[in-house]
């Protein structure tokens, strides 16, 4: 298992280098960070300083190359735009962006689970339909639609109808000020945000459960559960659950990966300074320092959260069980 | 043989309402079964065969709808609810299914799935369970049980996972044991091993055994009677004598052409088939539904009314040909 693990970051690496170094290359054809300077009294000279100074004047893969042999060492640079170490900004905005992914993709794997294997049993009811139609709703609401209307009926408009002194929940970050852990005044700040997510990712995960569901229940191995006189309840949670989990394993990996990237819009509206908002901000400005270690700090996750699919896997199905 | 019959079948017919309207997959079925005989089922793919027998444990899918009676030792097992269903399967009347690949689940370990079958019924010690799950394994002749009993169906052979689907099925030594077509996705040698256990089972309990199949060769060693089935309707129903050398229906009589033989003088000489395809079930012929491929149909009775099972002479051997009379005739005098 060490080695299959092993195996699998090692091939990872090329993809990171070359990753790498499209973006680098890419921000620097599209980003003059001397830009700034043209419209000074002496611009061509203070241009040529600042360019031989970054390093500009120098062929694009020593540049890059320049950035990857500090990166590897831990030294991230400095924000073009801040002048803030990159390691600092892009470890406080991963913790925030870690929190709600860990929430939305909990609740979210739970709800979506159950409610596709709901539908798959009770297939063409009436619960399963709404379940079918809510889904539906959700996956083609908007996200900042649908985070707007619960900031509306779920903060502002309780506050108002009931004189509260602040509202039962909060749509600013994730703490109030002088706050902080895991306490009520948290949760009342993810609540929003989280359910945001989860409305989302429920709708499609769900979809994706109750088909897998259904494939499963036609199988001829329920069909022999059932003729050894198994009860529906060990049918339906042994044999069959076991079997339709493989098909959201990767789904939810895949999905969770490319989370970390940012929700940039949940992230926005929430005031959450999290990765999607440095991303934002960055490449606003052409930071190529951030922007970088966004990508390779996204990237890392998606192969992450595969390999965490692949043992994942590999215990739900012995047959791909690694030798 | 016992006087009360432990199975008795009485018009079961299944439909199905598809789009292009209602399959009649089964058409008023009925026979019997006594303890401890051996019941083999012959067709075609898609004679019905399969689903008479789903419907006897209630497994068909809802949409299904099943009529007629189902009496086991009694009790009427059409309409029964599920969770009453639920405590005849696998203890009075199990079933072992044609494609054991995919009727084992393929993340639960065999020794698991076999011991779930016990537990479902009965409340037993794990020590107890684990030793009655190997001598299951051994029963069936699968080579160390013990070791055999952790592992997964995809380290098992073709012929291995029908053996441990018929122990799974016969864990709880049912009164009626179901076997659908279980030699049919194995090469010869393992079928003779399968039938072979089949045997056994049936010299160590006193199980009745339904043995389905498209095959007579199958059939012909293990069989004490024998039902035919077309179209979904049974043709002829006899003992395995009377099918196998006093066949008095055309179609038992094609099929029994169509084997191949050692002792034929061949050569030149081709396989005989049975001309046409079976007709679909959507819509059948009036009258006989092997009417279009009979070599016998040239009369105006065939398209007649719907035959039935009519008893030939004094034995117990019925057949649903409505010329049987004038086409067997001599055969008739002599036998």
């Amino acid at each position: 298992m060490i080695k299959f693990i092993a195996r699998r970051v090692f091939f990872s690496i090329p993809v990171l280098v070359i990753s790498s170094f499209i973006v680098f290359w890419g921000i620097r054809e599209t980003f003059d960070p001397t830009a700034k300077y043209r419209t000074s009294k002496d611009a061509t000279r203070l241009i040529a300083e600042k360019r031989k100074e970054l390093g500009l004047d120098r062929p694009i893969v020593v540049q890059w190359w320049t950035w990857a042999t500090r990166f590897v060492r831990g030294d991230w640079g400095v924000s073009a735009s801040t002048n803030g170490k990159v390691t600092a900004m892009t470890s406080r905005a991963l913790g925030f962006t870690v929190q709600l992914i860990f929430w939305g993709v909990l609740i979210s794997l739970v709800v979506a689970i159950a409610v596709g294997v709901y539908s798959a049993v009770r297939q063409y009811s009436v619960a399963d339909v709404a379940l079918t139609g809510l889904s539906y709703l959700g996956v083609a609401m908007p996200p900042f639609w649908f985070a707007l209307l619960a900031i509306q009926f779920l903060s502002v408009e309780p506050k108002l109808r009931w004189h509260l002194d602040r509202p039962i929940f909060y749509f600013v970050g994730l703490h109030s000020t002088g706050q902080s852990g895991f306490n009520m005044d948290y949760v009342r700040h993810l609540v929003l945000p989280v359910l945001t997510l989860t409305v989302q990712t429920v709708a499609v995960w769900s979809r994706f459960q109750r088909a897998a569901m259904l494939d499963v229940l036609s199988a001829d191995y329920i069909r022999t559960a059932r003729a050894k006189g198994l009860r529906r309840r060990q049918v339906i949670f042994k044999h069959a659950l076991r079997n339709a989990l493989l098909p959201l394993v990767s789904q939810t990996a895949v999905d969770a990966g490319a989370l970390f990237g940012g929700l940039i819009i949940t992230e926005s509206i929430f005031s959450i300074p999290g990765m999607g908002r440095l991303f934002i901000a960055a490449l606003l400005v052409g930071d190529v320092n951030v922007i970088l270690a966004w990508m390779l700090v996204g990237a890392v996750f998606v192969i992450l959260f595969n390999l965490l699919a692949d043992v994942v896997y590999g215990i739900l199905d012995p047959r791909i069980r690694v030798q | 043989m016992a006087d009360e019959p432990l199975l008795e079948v009485t018009d079961l017919s299944v439909e199905f309402p598809t789009d292009d309207g209602v399959v009649h997959a089964v058409d008023r079925v009925s026979y019997s079964l006594a303890e401890g005989e051996t019941l083999g089922i012959v067709g075609e793919s898609g004679s019905g065969k399969s689903v008479t027998s789903l419907a006897i444990l209630g497994l068909l899918p809802k949409r299904a709808k099943v009529t007629g009676s189902v009496r086991f030792l009694g009790r009427e097992l059409i309409g029964m609810k599920d969770n009453e269903m639920r405590l005849l399967r696998g203890r009075n009347i199990a079933m072992v299914f044609q494609d054991a690949l995919t009727s084992l689940n393929p993340v639960i370990r065999v020794g698991d799935q076999i011991a779930e079958a016990i537990t479902a019924h009965r409340v037993i010690s794990k020590h107890d369970l684990s030793a009655r799950v190997i001598k299951l394994l051994e029963l069936v002749g699968i080579p160390n049980p013990a070791e055999r009993a952790n592992q997964y169906p995809h380290e098992y052979s073709g012929g291995m996972r029908q053996r441990a689907l018929i122990a799974m099925m016969i864990a709880n030594e049912p009164d009626v044991l179901i076997a659908d077509e279980p030699t049919t996705a194995l090469d010869v040698t393992i079928q003779a091993q399968v039938l072979e256990v089949l045997e056994r089972i049936k010299q160590r309990t006193s199980s009745a055994i339904v043995l389905i199949t498209h095959d007579l060769g199958v059939i012909a060693g293990v069989a004490d009677r024998v039902l035919v089935m077309y179209a979904g309707r049974q043709v002829e129903l006899g003992t395995a004598d009377d099918i196998f050398y006093r066949p008095r229906h055309p179609y038992t009589e094609g099929l029994l052409a169509s084997l191949p033989r050692l002792d034929r003088r061949s050569g030149s000489e081709r396989l005989h088939r049975i001309k046409g395809q079976p007709p679909s079930l959507l819509a059948l012929p009036p009258g006989c539904a092997f009417n279009p491929r009979c070599p016998h149909a040239k009369h105006k009775s065939c398209d007649g009314p719907r035959p039935e099972l009519v008893a030939i002479g004094r034995r117990a051997h019925l057949s649903a040909c409505l010329r049987v009379d004038e086409i067997y005739a001599e055969a008739q005098e002599s036998s």
